[in-house]
């Protein structure tokens, strides 16, 4: 077992701890391919663009390509629609040997057209795969003519999976959109408007936070992606500014608003007390009108209010105990951390999949010294990790789940697999009672590890 | 909830899946690779394939999954993957120590055509495999079949590999290839053999290795999969019986062709008659030539159960999906308690299928819809035409379930959604035990819930 808890040479520069050599460690080498041959966690571009644009709810989505890379996306995220569920649906050409040799063009223009006639989306996004990058499929043609034909917009996604990480397929996502951006009509969009980039609707996060800045007299346009609608995002760039939330995917597209249409932007979070707050804050700033500023704050009053008792009450369970948080994107990381400090539990590993440097170097002065700070890490090093940290709490997504409860771990999904909403104030509650719950978990005391340790606390108080 | 977006009229669709009944070839190899004691499954091709395969695994079984990938990168795409390989194969041994890697293709390295048994021979002669260390490979492209013929293109390919020298003495013991099947079903058709008094192997064997207790550690290697040393020993074997024509019949048919391992084709042992002729099967290899008592006492239980409920099946309309083999034994079993399969699909291609389904249906139900390479869309607009009282799928069905609210009961793979699969066998007398109970309760379930006052019952 020892030697099977090896770090791999090659990945020690992606491996960091907090607090040691300070600012003369060299910066954590992020961004880059994953091994060949490591158990890694990373996911494809394809899969990059897929979480993004699947939201918008009344759009036609069909992956182009064999089976398997719609199969494993079909419905897996849980985005939530008040509407149309189209999204929900896998489409796919479903590539066989004979379309692999004479091209799937004519395959997919078939499969558009029908599905748009018999469908009527508001728009279309279509996927590249792997294999579509190999065989030389014209998506650029194949969209623009079934546009054409069609009266709506086909759009293609260049997400060949082999082209890179999941991060390049969220800007292959953003590039996709901005082809929506800039269709409508504004002349109804008033000015103190917001556009929330980056939230999915995951377990009906995007109406939590739609909610604050309405009752803040705030106009949402367009929410992308979560609960997602075509008209919205057309007419999004007269909005007075951009939200950014898990920067990692929608930065691209706020930096293109920014320049083609004049809108400002901020990077903000919508995980955690502090974070929303702050982001109701910033944004009530931005728009320099005391009369939002001061609803602003009764709508953070109202909300603490009816959360910080419960909270409270989770608290006093959670004080002490220790975290390794493994996410995919470093924003996601920073407002767990900062949400886990709130209910004064300590992060003791911390990673992403797709962070760069300078996120890995803000993780390093926002954790406690001997942090364990790692980039695209895979089950062995993870497993390791937090025994060597003892851990009471993983916080992953769906691969990591089952390698925590092994060890006798609580866990909590921050990802797809969320069945609560995390986000605003309500889902600090929410995740509160996650944690609590899998922390305080009865199981546990049958857990060996877990058991001799309660034993030993026993004896040592006798 | 899909509801608004399914036509009720069949359109003939050719170019375009909706909602799948399969998924990809490389997903049925790691699977069966996972089978393999102290195996590394490594998936050749970009890490997008890998990491949804070991996704997808592990929401059905809720078990850590491990696997290596090649990461291919654009380069990769253009000049081969020879690099990637060999380089991953050095970091898999030195880092991850397997006994053995089993590696499959993807769409990626499939189409750039890379050949794997000399990149593998090269990187042994390079250094980049220790000594005594195993490097095995299928092809598995998935514009080709479904998962179910990756899982029949690994098992066959390991026994190419490491059943090649017979020793030329027959040992006594039979070979049985289960099938894609659960952790729990193998299990079950180890424990009826065992019961027979014959003895074994299976290939593979996934008992053991995704049904896995919680004792506080992570083992990337559990205790289970069937062992190197037996699978070397099946070409040596008194016989092969193979569970399943699609996953089982290829790797059996390599062992009787090219070792003179005389094959025995059976369906999944689903239901008394699958299991009486799995038994069968057995006996004639039985020590005692006779089928014990405890065995008989299951059988006798699962047609008591039959015979105390059967007017509840009597006639029903019943809509099956899933993986050929699975579908087979579901409409075997569907027949013997009485209920009338009428849609019957399954999203791998394959002409056995639709033959047997129709030998099997064609004298009671002889409208009944058969159809292979279908998908749910189609199964659909069926039931909006004519309703079922029955539907057996995997987790995807729930859809169907929810906007026709029909009974539904979980079967196959993969299920994302519910826990018993991974515990209770489907196959033998037990599982058709199971099998009877999900779906009795499916169907007075839904009375219960439905039914007007008047005609809700305390007893049933
Ligand atoms: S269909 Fe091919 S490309 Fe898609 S996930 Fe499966 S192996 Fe990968
Ligand atoms: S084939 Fe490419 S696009 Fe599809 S899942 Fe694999 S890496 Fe991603």
């Amino acid at each position: 077992m020892a030697r099977q808890l090896d770090i791999l040479p090659d990945r020690a520069a992606q491996i960091g701890r907090a607090g040691e050599g300070g600012s003369t460690q060299p910066a954590l080498k992020a961004g880059r391919h994953s091994l060949a041959g490591s158990v890694s966690q990373r996911a494809c571009v394809f899969c990059g663009s897929r979480v993004v644009l699947y939201p918008i709810a009344d759009a036609l989505h069909i992956v182009h390509g064999p089976i398997g890379c719609a199969a494993y996306t079909w419905d897996i995220r849980g985005a939530q629609s008040s509407g149309s569920q189209l999204f929900r649906n896998s489409f796919s050409t479903d590539l066989q040997e004979m379309d692999i040799i004479y091209g799937g063009e004519k395959k997919l223009e078939r499969a558009l057209r029908d599905l748009i006639e018999r469908h009527q989306p508001k728009a279309a996004f279509v996927y590249a795969t792997c294999i579509v990058g190999l065989i030389g499929d014209d998506l650029e043609a194949v969209c623009k003519t079934v546009s054409a034909a069609c009266g709506i917009p086909v759009l293609p996604v260049a997400s060949e999976g082999f082209k890179g990480t999941k991060k390049d397929g969220y800007r292959a996502a953003c590039e996709s959109v901005l082809k929506l951006i800039g269709t409508g009509d504004t002349s109804k969009v008033t000015k103190r408007s917001i556009n929330l980039l980056g939230d999915f609707n995951i377990a009906g996060e995007t109406w939590v936070v739609r909610s604050y800045f309405e009752r803040m007299g705030v106009e949402v346009v367009a929410t992308i992606t979560g609960d997602g609608r075509v008209d919205d995002i057309r007419r999004c760039h007269g909005a007075g500014l951009n939200l950014v939330q898990c920067a990692g995917s929608m930065t691209h597209l706020a930096k293109r608003m920014q320049d083609d249409y004049g809108i400002a932007f901020k990077k903000i979070s919508f995980f955690g007390i502090e974070d929303m707050a702050a982001a109701l804050y910033e944004t009530a700033a931005h728009f320099e009108d005391p009369a939002i500023m001061d609803r602003a704050r009764e709508v953070v009053r109202d909300e603490l209010a009816a959360i910080m008792p419960k909270i409270r009450e989770y608290r006093r369970d959670l004080a002490g105990k220790r975290a390794a948080v493994y996410v995919g994107g470093a924003f996601k990381a920073f407002s767990l951390v900062r949400a886990l400090r709130s209910l004064d539990m300590d992060t003791v590993v911390v990673g992403t999949q797709t962070g760069d440097a300078a996120d890995y170097e803000q993780l390093r002065e926002m954790c406690d010294p001997g942090t364990i700070i790692v980039d695209d890490s895979n089950p062995i090093e993870l497993a390791k990790f937090c025994l060597e940290k003892d851990v009471d709490l993983f916080i992953g997504g769906v691969k990591e789940r089952p390698i925590a409860y092994k060890l006798g771990i609580g866990f909590c999904d921050h990802n797809h697999e969320r069945k609560e909403a995390l986000a605003g104030f309500v889902g600090m509650v929410n995740f509160a009672r996650e944690v609590h719950a899998s922390v305080m978990s009865p199981v546990w005391n049958f857990v060996p590890r877990r058991a001799s340790r309660a034993a030993a606390l026993k004896e040592v108080a006798s | 909830m899909l509801n608004g977006t399914t036509a009720d009229q069949s359109v003939e669709r050719t170019n375009l899946r909706i909602n799948a009944v399969k998924t990809c070839q490389p997903i049925g190899a790691m699977y069966a690779a996972l089978g393999i004691h102290g195996c590394m499954p490594h998936s050749h091709g970009s890490q997008g394939c890998c990491s949804y395969h070991r996704s997808h695994l592990t929401r059905h079984f809720k078990e850590p999954v491990i696997a290596t990938t090649s990461s291919f990168t654009e380069g990769a795409s253009v000049f081969g993957g020879l690099a990637n390989l060999t380089q991953a194969l050095k970091n898999i041994f030195s880092i991850y120590n397997p006994e053995i890697v089993a590696v499959h293709t993807t769409c990626l390295s499939e189409v750039i055509g890379d050949d794997i048994p000399t990149i593998v021979k090269r990187a042994r002669e390079e250094g980049a495999i220790p000594e005594g260390k195993l490097v095995i490979h299928t092809n598995t492209p998935s514009f080709v079949g479904s998962h179910v013929t990756g899982f029949a293109n690994m098992v066959t390919s390991t026994l190419k590999y490491l059943a090649a020298e017979p020793t030329g003495e027959t040992k006594d013991q039979l070979n049985i290839v289960p099938g894609f099947v659960e952790p729990a079903d193998m299990r079950e058709t180890k424990r009826i053999a065992d019961l027979m008094g014959v003895k074994t192997v299976m290939l593979p064997d996934t008992s053991g290795v995704l049904d896995g207790p919680l004792d506080g550690t992570y083992k990337m290697y559990p205790k289970g999969g069937t062992q190197v040393a037996d699978i070397r020993t099946m070409a040596d074997s008194m016989a092969t019986i193979a569970l399943g024509h699609f996953a089982s019949n290829p790797a059996a048919d390599w062992l009787e062709a090219k070792q003179q391992v005389p094959a025995a084709h059976l369906e999944l042992p689903i239901g008394v008659g699958a299991t009486d002729a799995y038994v069968e099967a057995l006996r004639a290899y039985a020590p005692e030539g006779k089928v014990p008592e405890a065995l008989e006492t299951e059988r006798g239980r699962l047609v008591d159960l039959i015979s105390d409920m059967q007017q509840y099946f009597h006639n029903k309309r019943v809509a099956v999906a899933g993986d050929p083999d699975h579908v087979i034994a579901m409409v075997k079993f569907l027949i013997e308690l009485g209920a009338k399969p009428v849609y019957v699909i399954t999203g791998s291609p394959g002409n056995h299928y639709e033959r047997r389904v129709h030998e099997l249906l064609d004298p009671i139900v002889p409208d009944a819809k058969i159809k292979q390479s279908a998908d749910y869309y189609e199964l659909h607009q069926w039931m909006k035409q004519a309703p079922v009282d029955l539907l057996i799928g995997n987790t995807y069905g729930k859809y169907l379930a929810r906007v026709e609210n029909t009974p539904f009961v979980r079967f196959g793979f993969p299920i994302l959604d519910r826990v018993g699969h991974r515990f209770f066998p489907s196959v033998g007398y037990n599982g058709g035990i199971r099998l009877v109970e999900l779906m009795l309760n499916a169907l007075l379930d839904h009375k219960d819930r439905t039914c007007a006052e008047e005609w809700f019952e305390l007893v049933q």
